[in-house]
């Protein structure tokens, strides 16, 4: 074998990586025990109340349950991400149907998924544990895919023509076009939607682990639970060390799992010459550097891969070039496509036509209340969004203007975005009681928790990418402040500005439902509103309320994206957009 | 009539053809019974031995036509044969050099040419060596494990050549692949590529390029196809019998640039020098009657800038030269001479471009008296412009949305085509005066309609 030029990395890299090796084989070992843990956990008898202990030394424990729940979400939301969004992309056909049910799915609040999903799942594994656990997972995945599944149906959406075209030329097969083209020009946009994601996932698993439906309680042993039930007893000294746990948890995945992912990822940056500013990670250096982990996958992987190659070159798809435009000749569709969309016809018809029939039940008083509940929400939403935006403008652009606070800020910003509200509410409900405000403003301060940081977040990157130029121009024309913040700073900050209030948006419904009613030990605090009848419904089994408060608040976001955001996001595009 | 000697027809093919296109059309259906002929129906062979050059002016269709004779584009009717068999059965082995170079970012150079054979299923040792080999015929020895961004624009298409090479294509396709390339490195590449193929180095059996640099073409090709627009079809093709290494300089090099500036500066008129042996038929034409022109895309300010240097060479010169002059390429130049032809600035005979009256007048006025000669001219030969500027009259409030008028022109033109007569359109509208547009709304408005708006807004 002649000397490879590659070859060279390998033998520089013998400096210290013996010690990484051996860490690398502790974490296999690590992980061979955590899969054996769960498994005996999971298969075992179902256990619908599992009791938590407040010690410290069961945190860990707590803590291991949930990441698990969040891994096995991620995972199971990007192999959907990936079908879902490959299928809507390559077949035009039902294309435009698959994305109007993405756009309705995740307007639907994470809670309303609730009792179907867990009664299903136990229903359907009901001598293990694991069926209940699949229902929490299922839960957290429906608040992790869809953001996933668009991202990566948008980068397959534009992917360059004339890329494209090469890899028909070359004749890849689907396996290579996969795998160097598709893949690699989708990655950005998954690792940064998996940011958001896994973050929507601890949002929803703090309040997942421990629900009530109808006569049925449910406590799985996990950080929510945790810190619920501390919360619930007043235990201070636990509260704190469940909080710190959470915070250890998210800077942590910050930085052994998305600055590596991040900086990895940067290679897939479609850009003709190569940026300047890039992040490092010393994680990723690590595991480069560590020479199991540099040639074992490689090695491994392309055992797997060149038997399959050679399969595919033999196969007659291969043989010839695939036209590009084949989609717009008009084949006529086989009739076993027919019986499928007629099949799925009916099945929709009829499932649609039995909801509609339970819909009937719903009382004329309960709809008074879901009306008025729906207003309600609708106010505290915007109310939310509202302060948010007054807070942060003006915070946010001051730090942008100084890169050397923003240069600190920022990555807390987007830690403080990733940090679950819901961990948090338990403790501040305590709060509101002792002042003794209601849960009608104090829902409010709880979606501010969780929607904000968007904002902030995107206001400083907005401010930081004013051009000086601009600025001097406003201080050399001697811009009164009201000038200085009409004519530069809000048109410079509003694509980025739009861009969080729709995120924030989305998650402040989300919120909602968990912001306008809890149950403390003795007591149920709750203020009307959408979300309040939601999970009132789910604790009391009343399924219509359930479907109808859901459709509410789906026509609501639905119809606010169309009518406003998506408005202001083309306006932003047109208009306000700052090239280079 | 000296240019015929260096010219003669295409003979018919008697060696077999390698990719030979019947009657192939393309057309976009409309949802209204219309549709947009983008290519009428025509037959081309691709026979070994040859390096062909495809030229035209932008919208006559070359990157369909390559698209269609490589595959990836399915003809609207008519039918393509590799090797006289469909080509959507054959296994077809022909490569394509890009414009954009299409190489993947995220693999190295040497990743990047071995993918091709990866995907006939050729063993990785044997892939490794043939890669290597043509990465080193290409001259980038030493960059097998360098990333695409982090070489200069030659350098990586250099790789593109060496990727296209690699399968040893029977056919190499070239979709303009000096076009992105500064004039130093693309005249380098040009004279390797000759030289791959004089040596016979590569077993490629035929080239064919497509491109809008006439030169390139009388430089390169055996064989140069000129084709026309709206809808796109085959004006002249003929065989180019300088020997090679040409010579810029010489004199039939520069005869044959001309009477190629003069075929394509003349789109009504069939050649002359050229007689279209290969189709006997009718020359193609429309099926419908067309209403609106195809407005060049051209800046007022270019027109403007044309017909000063115009008169400067006292009114009249030969459009090779002037394009010589500007060191402009003939997609760059053509549509403003297109533009300065239709508002009747600028009269073209014989190659030759001489200025009118009221050419003189525009070129010779100031500022605000230009956009009044141009507003005159635009009222007058510009149907388009006519219409919005009626229809913003009529109207009581003075304003009229985009989409009006695409429905209108897009009954003749592909939606992309009509956005862009729109954009042209709304420039020249804009430049004199006729109308403003509100882009955040994609409405027309009166210019003191708008006035008046904004001084309402200002008092609120």
């Amino acid at each position: 074998m002649k000397l490879h030029p590659l070859a060279r990395t390998l033998v520089t890299a013998r400096t210290w990586p013996f010690v990484i090796d051996v860490g690398v084989a502790a974490c296999a070992l690590a992980v061979f025990f955590a899969v054996i843990s769960t498994g005996t956990y999971w298969l075992g008898k179902p256990v619908p109340v599992v009791p938590i202990s407040h010690s410290i030394g069961a945190l860990p424990a707590y803590a291991f349950y949930s990441i698990v729940r969040i891994g096995i979400a991620y995972l199971l939301s990007l192999t959907f991400a990936i079908t879902y969004g490959y299928t809507a992309a390559y077949n035009p056909r039902i294309e435009a149907w698959m994305i109007a049910v993405l756009d309705i799915l995740q307007s639907i609040p994470v809670l309303s998924f609730l009792p179907p999903v867990v009664l299903a799942m136990v229903a359907l594994i009901p001598s293990h544990q694991m069926g209940i656990e699949m229902g929490v997972v299922l839960l957290i995945f429906t608040g992790q895919v869809w953001n996933l599944a668009f991202s990566f149906y948008s980068s397959l959406k534009s992917i360059p023509r004339e890329m494209l075209e090469a890899s028909r030329i070359y004749r890849y097969s689907a396996w290579q076009r996969f795998w160097q083209l598709e893949m690699p020009y989708s990655a950005i946009g998954l690792v940064w939607n998996s940011i958001v994601s896994v973050a929507g996932g601890w949002f929803a698993l703090m309040a997942c682990e421990m629900f009530t439906m109808g006569t049925r309680n449910f406590q799985l042993p996990g950080l929510g639970s945790y810190l619920q039930t501390a919360a619930d007893s007043g235990d201070i000294h636990a509260l704190e060390a469940g909080f710190a746990v959470v915070i250890l948890i998210v800077v942590a995945t910050d930085q052994l799992a998305w600055r590596p992912l991040i900086a990895w990822s940067d290679k897939f940056k479609f850009e003709q010459v190569e940026s300047a500013d890039r992040l490092t990670s010393p994680i990723l250096n690590l595991l480069q550097r560590s020479a199991l982990f540099a040639s074992l996958p490689g090695q491994l992987w392309s055992h797997i891969e060149e038997p399959m190659y050679r399969r595919f070159a033999r196969t007659k798809e291969a043989r010839v070039v695939h036209p590009l435009d084949e989609g717009t000749s008009r084949n006529t569709a086989s009739p076993a496509l027919w019986t499928i969309a007629i099949l799925a016809l009916t099945v929709v018809g009829w499932g649609a036509l039995q909801a509609v029939l339970m819909l009937r039940t719903v009382t004329w008083p309960e709809l008074k209340l879901l009306l008025e509940g729906a207003v309600a929400t609708f106010l505290r939403v915007n109310a939310a969004l509202l302060i948010s935006a007054l807070w942060t403008i003006p915070v946010g652009v001051a730090i942008g203007f100084n890169p050397k606070i923003a240069r600190f800020i920022q990555p807390l910003a987007q830690i403080l975005a990733s940090v679950p509200a819901t961990a948090f509410f338990p403790i501040l409900l305590i709060g509101l009681v002792k002042i003794g405000g209601g849960l009608g403003i104090g829902s409010i301060a709880l979606m501010l928790l969780g929607t904000q940081w968007y904002i902030l977040f995107n206001v400083i990157a907005g401010a930081m990418s004013i051009p000086s130029d601009l600025r001097e121009v406003s201080s050399l024309f001697r811009f009164t402040r009201w000038q200085r913040w009409t004519r530069l700073i809000l048109p410079g900050i509003f694509p980025y500005l739009i861009t969080g209030m729709v995120t924030a948006s989305g998650g402040a419904w989300n919120a909602s439902v968990f912001a306008e009613y809890s149950r403390m030990p003795g007591r149920t605090l709750q203020t009307i509103g959408l979300g309040a009848q939601i999970d009132a419904a789910t604790d009391s089994g009343r399924f219509p309320v359930l479907l109808l408060a859901t459709i509410f608040i789906s026509l609501m976001v639905v119809t606010m994206n169309r009518l406003v955001w998506r408005r202001l996001y083309r306006l932003a595009e047109t208009r306000y957009k700052l090239e280079g | 009539m000296q240019e015929v000697a260096i010219l003669s027809p295409a003979e018919n093919v008697k060696t077999e053809a390698i990719i030979r296109a019947e009657r192939i059309e393309k057309y976009y259906a409309q949802p209204s019974e219309n549709r947009i002929q983008v290519i009428s129906a025509t037959d081309l062979s691709i026979v070994p031995g040859e390096i062909v050059a495809l030229l035209g002016p932008s919208g006559s269709g070359k990157s369909t036509m390559l698209r269609m004779l490589t595959g990836l584009s399915v003809p609207s009717a008519g039918q393509v044969y590799w090797h006289e068999k469909p080509i959507a059965d054959a296994e077809i082995n022909v490569s394509i050099v890009f414009q954009s170079f299409a190489l993947f970012p995220w693999m190295t150079v040497l990743e990047n040419v071995e993918a091709p054979l990866q995907a006939r299923g050729i063993a990785p040792a044997e892939r490794h060596e043939r890669s290597m080999k043509m990465i080193d015929t290409v001259g980038l020895d030493g960059f097998e494990s360098a990333y695409p961004k982090e070489l200069s624009g030659g350098m990586r298409q250099r790789v593109g050549f060496a990727r296209a090479l690699v399968v040893e294509p029977e056919v190499l396709f070239m979709d303009e692949p000096f076009s992105a390339l500064d004039v130093l490195t693309a005249e380098n590449l040009r004279s390797e590529l000759l030289e791959l193929w004089e040596k016979k180095t590569m077993p490629t059996k035929s080239v064919f390029i497509v491109t809008h640099n006439i030169e390139e073409a009388v430089l390169l090709a055996d064989r140069i196809i000129v084709l026309g627009r709206n809808p796109g079809h085959i004006r002249t093709d003929f065989r180019v019998q300088i020997l090679q290494p040409r010579d810029r300089k010489s004199e039939p090099f520069t005869q044959l640039v001309d009477y190629i500036y003069k075929v394509l500066t003349r789109p009504d008129v069939a050649p002359v020098a050229a007689p279209d042996h290969q189709h006997p038929g009718p020359r193609p034409r429309d099926q419908r009657q067309m209403h609106y022109q195809m407005l060049p895309h051209a800046r007022p300010g270019g027109i403007a800038g044309l017909l000063e240097l115009l008169l400067d060479k006292g009114g009249r010169d030969d459009i090779y030269r002037l394009a010589d002059d500007l060191a402009f390429e003939i997609d760059d130049l053509l549509p403003i001479v297109d533009a300065a032809q239709l508002l009747g600035f600028l009269k073209i005979e014989e190659g030759d471009a001489s200025i009118t009256e009221k050419g003189a007048e525009f070129a010779n006025s100031e500022i605000l008296r230009q956009k009044e000669l141009f507003r005159d001219a635009a009222i007058e030969h510009v149907l388009l412009l006519r219409q919005i500027r009626r229809a913003l009259e009529s109207k009581s409030d003075h304003t009229v949305p985009e989409d009006f008028f695409l429905d209108m022109i897009d009954e003749q033109f592909s939606e992309e085509e009509s956005r862009r007569q729109m954009e042209t359109a709304i420039n020249w509208g804009r430049y004199a005066e006729l109308f403003d547009f509100d882009a955040a709304r994609r409405r027309f408005v009166m210019p003191d309609a708008l006035e008046e708006t904004a001084a309402n807004e200002e008092v609120q």
